[in-house]
């Protein structure tokens, strides 16, 4: 019998293939496709305090083995997920990330608070709808916040600070690869009480239009993602891991269930699937049987038995 | 997953591919088609042209990488189908004139079908193609070649209007609409990228006057007044 399940900061994941934010909705559309419960997680759309009308323009353009995303956080706002999702999200049986996103640091505490006395008062009720929450401020694709905060440790150290002091949620921090000192920001986010890190977000990037002379997207640069990231992102999941004792849930470009072998075998916890559910609309679902049949062929019982051995 | 029975090209760069199979969807409806493993990573939205009983058929341009490994396939070769997915044009009655630009006919002749006695207006930057097929189920078929469609439209002639086609003329329908003060329900089907087809990366997101919505599950189709069509 292979046991598949995971923990992250006191939160336990029955497998850990979790469905990354922006790649997945709130989960309702791949919901009608297959059993999302079977999943460890999902983290949601990126959520700001206030609806989000995300940028104008193209907003995808594909790459060689990936893709530029310039979505720009596009939400409904906290206030507006917290009374049409939440009942959904009730409905599932795995673990249910809010991912909080801002344009400046009052959005972020704001949102925090806002989750937090929902949170408290479910409870209260006897219902748990959010089990963690993903602070994300390392989003390539606003221009306020978002990777503002991701790239210099002292002004993401106030963000962490704060949100942490506004919420007794699991925290989980996703860092920027364009970070200007990753290991020195993933020490900062133990510091100051995250409990776990996620690594790692899209990677800026551009495309020019040769015939018009201009970037395809209006705001110049966009977040890279998919299979062409998988070994940036790998090797600074191994970098991070060596040097902080809280969990990472490693993500970038994973499309296959060795990729998943890998990143558990970097040192992370659980990984995140982005990109890939595009590529297959089935793709949680495929990559947890892949995961499964992988281990039985190598006679792994559990991934504690090979995470962190590279 | 399907099989491809015919891939035939109709002209510059512009093929018909039928693939077999049971098939469903409403007019203006598309899938999501893929005949690669993972790369390109996105699969492409293509309207459905054609249902007919154990088979659909798709019109499309190769304008990248992923339509060019479309035009290489041959009969037998598999393709996945995923749909359909959108919409879809509305049930519309009186007098109908669907209009299309380009690769933007392509969800017209099922259309047309249903709505045996719309006039049909296509226009084409190079080359007309598909002409007979269309005629053939046309109330009356008008075409421009290299000029504007639009036009040729008299748009108080219509109880409705269904249209899809470039961006440019998608806002020239929605100019027209207003300039002759029609009466004519008018239905535009966007043609936007996109990443997942369901609803869940808002990557096709329009703007509308009332907030953005998704080209994939609100639209392909909206109502023309609806839609701000930025330049």
């Amino acid at each position: 019998m292979i046991d598949l399940t995971c923990h992250v900061a006191g939160v336990p994941f029955k497998n850990p293939i979790v469905m990354a934010s922006g790649t997945f909705g709130f989960g309702r559309e791949y919901g009608q496709r297959y059993d999302i419960s079977s999943l460890g997680g999902i983290s949601g759309k990126g959520l700001t305090l206030n609806p989000k009308a995300g940028n104008e323009g193209l907003r995808v353009y594909e790459t060689p083995s990936g893709m530029l995303n310039s979505v720009g956080l596009e939400n409904p706002g906290i206030p507006y997920f917290l009374e049409h999702e939440c009942a959904y999200w009730e409905t599932l049986d795995t673990v249910r990330i809010a991912n909080l996103g801002g344009n400046c640091l009052d959005d972020y505490v704001q949102g925090a608070l806002l989750i937090q006395a929902d949170h408290d008062k479910r409870v209260a009720l006897g219902q748990v709808v959010i089990d963690m929450i993903e602070l994300n401020i390392s989003c390539p694709n606003v221009k306020e916040g978002g990777i503002a905060y991701g790239v210099k440790t002292v002004a993401a150290q106030e963000v962490v600070r704060l949100v942490r002091q506004a919420t007794s949620l699991p925290l989980t921090i996703k860092l920027s690869p364009n970070a200007e000192d990753l290991v020195g920001m993933a020490f900062m986010c133990e510091d100051e009480g995250a409990d776990a890190i996620s690594l790692i977000n899209t990677i800026s990037g551009m495309k020019i239009d040769v015939h018009r002379r201009s970037s395809v997207f209006r705001n110049l640069y966009a977040g890279l993602s998919g299979p062409a990231i998988k070994p940036i992102a790998l090797r600074m999941v191994h970098q991070v891991a060596q040097h902080v004792k809280i969990p990472i849930m490693g993500l970038g470009g994973i499309v296959s269930a060795t990729d998943i072998i890998e990143f558990i075998m970097a040192g992370a916890s659980v990984v995140q699937v982005g990109t890939y559910n595009f590529m297959n609309l089935n793709g949680g679902q495929d990559l947890l049987e892949g995961l499964e049949q992988f281990m039985l062929d190598e006679k792994i019982q559990s991934l504690d038995e090979i995470r962190g051995i590279v | 997953m399907g099989k491809v029975i015919s891939n035939t090209q109709v002209s510059d760069q512009v093929y018909l591919m039928s693939v077999e199979g049971h098939a469903g969807g409403r007019t203006g409806q598309f899938y999501m088609l893929r005949a690669w493993g993972d790369y390109p990573i996105l699969s492409r939205p293509i309207s459905i042209f054609n249902i007919s009983g154990d088979s659909i058929d798709f019109l499309y341009q190769v304008v990248g990488e992923g339509t060019e490994l479309f035009a290489r396939l041959r009969p037998g070769d598999p393709i996945s189908l995923e749909g359909p997915f959108g919409n879809g044009f509305p049930d519309v009655y009186g007098r109908v004139a669907l209009v299309g630009g380009g690769i933007g006919i392509a969800p017209l002749y099922y259309c047309a079908q249903q709505l045996p006695n719309a006039d049909i207006y296509l226009g084409f930057s190079k080359e007309a193609y598909l002409l007979e097929p269309f005629n053939q189920v046309a109330g009356k078929l008008m075409t421009n070649v290299g000029g504007f469609i639009i036009d040729d439209i008299d748009f108080n002639q219509y109880d409705a209007i269904l249209a899809c086609g470039p961006h440019g003329m998608m806002k020239a329908i929605q100019r027209k609409q207003q300039q002759s003060q029609c009466t004519a329900e008018v239905y535009i089907s966007l043609e936007n990228r996109m990443a997942c087809g369901i609803g869940a990366c808002l990557v096709c997101s329009v703007s509308c006057h009332d907030g953005r919505k998704k080209a994939c599950t609100d639209g392909p189709v909206f109502a023309a007044e609806e839609v701000l069509l930025h330049d």
